[in-house]
């Protein structure tokens, strides 16, 4: 066993014997659920009335439900993300174990990678616990897979980039609330950098300012376009995080 | 095995460390005394590499600690003044962590897991979430995980603490049948704890090495003059005076329990025989008669006493010249 897969089996023992994971779980799939479920109801009172009118209603749930139902699950995430990591580095910092870990024969950027995984493990997890919902729709009804397929693969890469984030925030500090607040607010301004960028208009700052933002990279991939730019975007922003992880993990020790 | 040559730690104006040198031989034993905040926590980091050192090199089994930390942290095992445990792990869990950590794995692990778990009695508690034992067991865990890869270089700080008479005899034992095969650097606030396991001495205080010898030589060294204790069933009046005339003895001391005297005598002549010769001749009725030797503890006091500009009349032949109060 590597070090990394070490520190992996290490923290998902720690994750599941704490309470967090299961509180922060039973939120994320209840809401997630719950707002499915208010998407669905929405649809199919839209097709009665379409129905009244027309006579006939071509549904199309991949814009009515799983585009409404990602756009809210971003929103989800940003909140409950940063709780599940807020306590890798800052619980160690508490308790003295940081040290330990430091004086380890391990190197540093193996010590982020582990704690950034087996959050990042426990994240899937929870993920495919919702992919119930569009296979329990798709026996009573017909969608495209494709866009559900991207939209999920958007998921994906956004939760890696918030785990990223809050991995960061982790490491600046010893309170985990802090931890938890500052890795928020990092995502919000992430989040408003698009509203920014759309009010600079289609110039090039209000570009790049849009192109820092998430917001239209996650689009696209909900939308269905896998496009090599929004890729780069998320694997860069990823590296940039852990990279920046690493730093102030290894200056933590000048103090 | 460990060679420190000149180590300052800065930390912004805070001088921590100020030129620090010492160096510790294969399977010797070496105690860090001073009071808090004297350095012995810096020192201890700088050489297990969770810091580096503003100037000067420390070296550990012959590897740069700056330059070639694995190789350093490889060698080492270190237990902090906390013990680093996992609360939420049993202790197996825990030494199993701890010994992938450090490339342990399969059979070696399990069997390191077992000697470390026998050595240190926790038995009984091996199957328990960590956070639910006492202070000592989780000292106990703490040793358990520093000793797991069998290191070459032990660096304890303040091992013995939260441990209760017993197991404080059983882990200096430890200490002592580890020496020889490892190198122990530990700190330690308890001075018999030095004299009973260790070797050498290094007394550090406001971040400089104020004395480093053998226990009995720093004794010795700072003796200024032999007492003797002398305890008299039925002294008579001139008994003073008389004891005074004894050729070497400086000056008597009553002390409060009657018929007991505290004789200062000259360094290195030893007045027992005239003392009770006299006693007896006398028929002083003579109980008790021994030599006071300066225990570690008074020396450790005198000397950071000195730092701080208390008693200025003791002279150490090994450190340099007192610096500022701390």
């Amino acid at each position: 066993m590597t070090p990394v897969q070490a520190i992996i089996a290490k923290e998902l023992r720690s994750y599941f014997v704490s309470p967090v994971v299961y509180a922060v779980g039973s939120v994320f799939l209840l809401t997630v659920g719950l707002l499915a479920y208010l998407y669905v109801v929405f649809a199919g009172a839209q097709a009665i009335q379409l129905m009244q009118v027309q006579g006939s209603a071509q549904l199309n749930l991949n814009d009515l439900v799983f585009r409404n139902l990602f756009a809210s699950t971003r929103f989800i995430l940003l909140i409950i993300l940063p709780i599940l990591t807020m306590r890798l580095f800052a619980e160690e910092r508490k308790l003295r174990t940081f040290e330990f870990l430091l004086t380890s024969p391990v190197g540093i950027n193996e010590i982020v990678a582990g704690k950034f995984l087996s959050v990042f493990l426990v994240f899937l997890g929870l993920l495919g616990l919702t992919g119930l919902m569009p296979l329990m729709l798709a026996l009573f009804s017909d969608f495209d897979w494709y866009p559900v397929l991207t939209g999920y693969l958007g998921l994906i890469l956004l939760g890696a980039l918030f785990l990223s984030v809050g991995v960061l925030a982790s490491a600046l500090t010893e309170n985990q609330i802090v931890a938890a607040f500052v890795s928020i607010g990092l995502l919000l301004v992430l989040w408003l950098l698009a509203g920014l960028g759309s009010l600079l208009g289609d110039t090039a700052i209000g570009q790049a300012v849009s192109y820092l933002s998430f917001m239209e990279h996650y689009d696209h991939l909900v939308r269905g376009l896998i496009d090599t730019k929004d890729l780069v975007y998320f694997f860069s922003s990823l590296a940039l995080m852990l990279f920046l992880s690493h730093r102030v993990v290894d200056s933590a020790r000048w103090k | 095995m460990i060679e420190v040559q000149q180590i300052t730690k800065r930390y912004g104006q805070h001088t921590a460390l100020d030129r620090v040198s010492f160096s510790v031989a294969k399977g010797e034993v070496l105690a860090f005394l001073g009071p808090n905040g004297a350095g012995k926590t810096t020192t201890m980091r700088i050489l297990t590499c969770f810091m580096p050192a503003t100037e000067g090199t420390a070296r550990v089994a012959g590897f740069d600690c700056a330059d070639q930390p694995m190789e350093v942290k490889r060698r080492i095992g270190y237990l902090p003044e906390t013990p680093p445990v996992y609360q939420e792990l049993t202790v197996t869990e825990y030494l199993r962590f701890v010994g992938r950590l450090r490339g342990l794995s399969g059979k070696v692990l399990t069997a390191s897991m077992q000697r470390e778990i026998e050595r240190l009695g926790l038995g009984i508690v091996q199957h328990r979430l960590i956070g639910n034992l006492s202070r000592g067991f989780r000292q106990r865990v703490g040793l358990a995980q520093a000793l797991l890869h069998d290191p070459q270089v032990l660096i304890l700080d303040e091992p013995t603490v939260g441990l209760d008479p017993k197991q404080i005899i059983e882990i200096r034992e430890l200490i002592k049948n580890l020496a020889g095969s490892h190198s122990v650097i530990l700190s330690t606030h308890i001075l018999p704890e030095a004299t009973a396991v260790c070797q050498r001495v290094v007394i550090i205080s406001g971040g400089r090495i104020v004395a480093e010898d053998t226990p009995e030589q720093l004794s010795a060294r700072l003796r200024q003059s032999e007492k003797i204790s002398l305890t008299l069933k039925s002294p008579t009046a001139d008994t003073d005076s008389r004891l005074k005339a004894v050729q070497g003895v400086q000056n008597v001391f009553t002390s409060g329990v009657s018929g007991t005297f505290l004789l200062e005598c000259e360094l290195g002549r030893d007045v027992r025989e005239e003392v009770a010769r006299l006693a007896v001749t006398s028929g002083w009725g003579l109980l008790e008669l021994k030599a006071i030797s300066m225990t570690l503890e008074d020396v450790f006091l005198q000397l950071t006493r000195h730092e701080e500009g208390l008693a200025p009349d003791i002279v150490v032949a090994s450190a340099e010249p007192a610096g500022q109060p701390v």
